[in-house]
């Protein structure tokens, strides 16, 4: 009788220096993603492949949502498309009742091609091309200004139209965060943002009727939203006091984080990251505590990452194993950096499909890429890995499969799971035709092989 | 192989060496390889007679054995 086998492993003892996270591995298991076994997936799909669960994100979007509509009267959301544009994605979110936000011509067309009114599109952005924004004014989308040249394009189009066009700004401010983005908008502390008002309501043309702002991204601080929401609204009272206007948004962005864990802090997100529930109470609070009575003004939200991210998941497969030449034991999986844009910044939740003996040990998981900085986890503690062990990544439904790229590799398909466990393929995985298709070789330089 | 020589190994996969006061911990099969090398069998040796005593493929037995070889060699207990 021959005996059980599991991977030979030898591990220094560590007296007096226990490792604080995780020297005991609590498996992290994932067999299945909202009932649909990982190997069915990917047996039908192939690996690596991108999975979001269409329950999960209808269930956070509905959860963010009442937790302002419960505590301000006026909410309305806008789906961020930068954070995932794929059709079957904002589809979800349109049918749940977001109107569509973007920042780019071909945002906005995305947005019509899938049926959304022009009527019921943000344009924002530091770039929107004169074509573009005619377009935009003529279908009626809500133009946030970036810029006083762009107050100048749109009285243009105001003028040739012969009609006058509601528009916002967008303000920067210090709300007590860093790094502040001051590169888009008008500062507000400066007195650029009352100058570019001045300006507007100067022209004659453009009736200003929202303020806007972004105040960055994956931001852990509710109260730089009150601060942001108090200098909002007294901006919007001092406007409509000296201009007579009347402030009809006040459009606060998107920024707050998801379940997620930044690189470089150790806490797990459930401790690192505050409930969605701070950030509601904090805009709607200041929101109530600082508009006069009766007056309640749309309050858009732009969140993106926080509704999308944790629907998303990657399942992805061992290739190869190696130690390194200190030690640390390494992965090669199927899934790269290209596709896993924001393994620049967080470190991963890594699941495992089945439980696999051994003892754990800190390991670094590098991508198919041929490239140094392929490392898609650092420090992630796993048992020895057979080859073909399957890899389950989360939360990566925020920006990955926006700004992913075609990078060596062909990039894979996304699937999403149902509410009903029914699977559908919502991008197909690339082959050469995608990538040739666009590509012309001059006629001279076609290789005349025997 | 000398240096494996000095070393404490008991039945559980505790291993302590002397010399440097460090101390390691192995499972099962990592034991059945140290005390092929104590009795001074060779890689090749060892690799061929694993799957003779685990449920192992010779494929993945010579992976692991590799594998194991460099680990001992990173802690310099070869
Ligand atoms: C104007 C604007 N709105 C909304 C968002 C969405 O941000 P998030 O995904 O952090 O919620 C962004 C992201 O950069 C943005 O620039």
């Amino acid at each position: 009788m021959k005996e059980p086998y599991e991977k030979p492993l030898i591990k220094k003892v560590q007296v007096g220096l226990s490792n604080k996270f995780g020297s005991v591995y609590g498996r992290h298991l994932r067999p299945e993603i909202d009932g649909v076994p990982i190997s069915d997936l990917v047996s039908r799909f192939g690996s690596p492949l991108f999975v979001f669960s269409e329950r999960r994100l209808r269930e956070k979007y509905r959860q963010i949502y009442q937790m302002f509509s419960t505590r301000y009267p006026n909410v309305h959301f806008s789906w961020s498309y930068k954070t995932n544009y794929l059709d079957a994605i904002c589809a979800i979110l349109h049918q749940e009742g977001e109107t569509a936000e973007v920042v780019s011509e071909f945002e906005y067309e995305k947005a019509r091609r899938l049926g959304v009114p022009g009527s019921e599109i943000i344009f924002n952005g530091p770039y929107k091309p004169i074509s573009a924004l005619k377009r935009a004014v003529q279908e009626g989308a809500l133009i946030n200004i970036d810029h006083f040249d762009e107050i100048y394009d749109l009285e243009d189009i105001a003028e040739e139209l012969g009609n006058s066009i509601k528009v916002g700004i967008r303000l920067n401010m210090d709300t007590g965060i860093s790094p502040q983005w001051t590169r888009f908008g008008f500062n507000l502390e400066s007195g650029q943002a009352l100058d570019a008002a001045k300006r507007i309501v100067s022209g004659g043309k453009l009736i200003l009727s929202g303020l806007h702002c972004h105040l960055g991204t994956f931001l852990l601080e509710p109260r730089a939203y009150a601060k942001a929401i108090e200098k909002m609204v007294d901006f919007a009272y001092e406007l409509e006091d000296n201009f007579g206007l009347k402030i009809e948004y006040l459009d606060i962005g998107g920024g707050f984080p998801s379940r997620n864990r930044l690189k470089g802090i150790y806490l797990s997100p459930e401790i690192a990251v505050p409930p969605m529930e701070d950030f509601a109470e904090a805009i709607c609070d200041t929101l109530l505590s600082k508009l006069k009575p009766n007056d309640f003004p749309k309050l858009i939200l732009e969140t993106g990452r926080a509704i999308v991210d944790e629907a998303g998941f990657l399942i992805t497969t061992v290739h190869a194993s190696k130690r390194l030449p200190d030690g640390t034991r390494s992965y090669v999986v199927d899934a790269g950096v290209n596709i896993l844009f924001t393994a620049f910044w967080y470190n991963f939740k890594v699941e495992l499909e089945e439980d696999i003996p051994g003892p754990a040990e800190p390991c670094i998981i590098y991508g198919p890429l041929c490239m140094n900085i392929d490392v898609v986890a650092e420090n992630v503690q796993l048992p020895p890995l057979p080859r073909g062990t399957r890899l389950i990544f989360s939360p990566v439904g925020a920006y990955n499969v926006t700004q992913w790229m075609q990078f060596i590799r062909y990039r894979p398909a996304v699937v999403l799971v149902g509410e009903d466990g029914q699977v559908d393929v919502i991008r197909e995985a690339e082959t050469l035709d995608d990538v040739i298709n666009r590509e012309r070789l001059p006629e001279r330089l076609v290789l005349k092989m025997s | 192989m000398e240096k494996l020589k000095r070393l404490a190994i008991n039945e559980e996969g505790f291993i302590f060496d002397p010399v440097s006061g460090n101390s390691f911990t192995t499972n099962r099969v990592g034991l059945w390889i140290l005390q092929k090398l104590k009795e001074g069998k060779t890689p090749e040796e060892i690799i061929s007679e694993l799957p003779g005593y685990f449920e192992v493929d010779a494929e993945t037995a010579e992976r692991d054995v590799t594998d194991f070889l460099e680990q001992l060699r990173h802690y310099k207990l070869i």
